[in-house]
């Protein structure tokens, strides 16, 4: 069973080839760092990978995933627990924040919090939605140490019960033999 | 997914007083007319159908800014691509949340306002039936607007600039008189909400990236 499968994919963004002949294979348990330097197209192979860019040339297939970007798309006036639950029943679950050190957030509105909080709703966001790959950006923007290993944590709790994970980053964190494409 | 996204757009209409402000300039306009007109009350009976079309145009226009761009740039149109529900989908749901979120206020205020010009009980009837079928249009548009503009810098001015031609025929079937004003507006707020979802998707899709 494969999550994720890109063939000889290809991205061209604004007249410029990020990157060409792309071929990965995600099996459950598996994870990939995507590096590289700023504007290599990190962030555009995580979009691709989430169906929301259509590649320049190649084929993606994907498991029904999760992505979790720099925007938490989260409502700015609700308490935190109610924004979470709003996703969590689209996805027909139930919204965790306990996992994420954010169970004294619950009430507090989303505008209100800190970047590396607003990070941990976003990262909650994508746990709770119970698909099986996850796609990161850059998840650890905004994270301070206890945070990172919180996703660190999560992120092996994940793969254990058979999810992938693809995350794009330029912050080292522990991911146990994962794979890593550099752009 | 539509009923959900509905109930939110329309939540945060309310909560944000948003809601509130259009239908609080309606009547504001609509009590500034009479005394700017002066105190001719077959003249004010006579302009009044026209002059509360012309401010529930304005009040439409209003919110354009908040329907479509915040949603873009916080990334909940993505998140929602991501689960399966269209861009079209989407502009469906924001055209039903817009609707509910301006037109019942504004059809409520339109009844106050008919006091200020002294309209006649046939003709108020016929005009909140006419807002009735017309609003649908004007959200559709207002929508559509928004989505076209989202991202712009000084959006709202070149939504006006946008908007405002293409309601014309609401306004003039609308503020017209008879029965066959009521079907020509019925027909173009129909063509207006069954096209607006397709230009205000492939827009929000362009906007996407």
């Amino acid at each position: 069973m494969t999550l994720l499968r890109l063939r000889g994919v290809a991205c061209v963004r604004g007249g410029r080839t990020l990157f060409a002949g792309l071929d990965l294979a995600m099996a459950p348990g598996e994870a990939m760092l995507v590096t590289g330097a700023n504007g290599a197209g990190k962030s555009s192979l995580i979009r691709i990978a989430a169906g929301l860019l259509p590649p320049t040339a190649g084929t993606v297939e994907a498991a029904p995933a999760a992505l979790a970007d720099g925007r938490p798309a989260l409502d700015e006036e609700q308490p935190l627990a109610r924004a979470l639950g709003w996703w969590a029943a689209c996805d027909g679950g139930a919204p965790r924040l306990a996992g994420w050190a954010l169970g004294d957030l619950a009430d507090i509105p989303v505008r209100l919090l800190s970047t590396g909080q607003r990070q941990r709703a976003n990262l909650a966001r994508v746990a709770a939605s119970g698909r099986a790959l996850w796609l990161l950006d850059e998840p650890v923007n905004g994270l301070d140490a206890a945070s990172a290993g919180l996703l660190a944590d999560r992120i092996a709790d994940h793969r254990a019960a058979g999810g992938a994970v693809m995350m794009a980053t330029h912050v080292p964190l522990p991911l146990p033999g994962a794979a890593e494409i550099r752009l | 997914m539509i009923a959900r996204l509905v109930r939110r757009d329309v939540a945060r209409a309310w909560t944000s007083g948003a809601a509130i402000a259009p239908v609080g300039f309606f009547l504001l306009v609509a009590t500034l007319f009479p005394f700017a007109v002066g105190p001719d009350a077959r003249l004010l009976a006579r302009v009044g159908p026209g002059v509360v079309w012309a401010a529930a145009l304005l009040a439409a226009l209003l919110p354009v800014e908040r329907l479509v761009a915040p949603d873009l740039d916080a990334g909940v149109i993505d998140q929602l691509a991501i689960r399966g529900v269209g861009e079209g989908v989407v502009a469906l749901a924001k055209i039903a949340g817009h609707w509910l979120g301006f037109a019942p206020p504004l059809m409520a205020a339109a009844a106050v306002a008919a006091g200020a010009f002294g309209i006649a009980p046939a003709t108020l009837a016929r005009l909140e039936l006419a807002l009735l079928i017309g609003t649908p249009g004007l959200a559709a548009l207002g929508v559509a607007t928004a989505a076209l503009t989202a991202g712009l810098r000084g959006a709202g001015a070149v939504a006006g600039l946008v908007m405002l031609p293409l309601a014309l025929p609401v306004l003039v079937f609308g503020a017209g008189e008879g029965q066959g004003g009521l079907k020509l507006l019925a027909a173009v707020s129909l063509l207006l909400v069954a096209g607006a979802p397709a230009v205000a998707g492939a827009a929000m899709r362009v906007a996407r990236g």
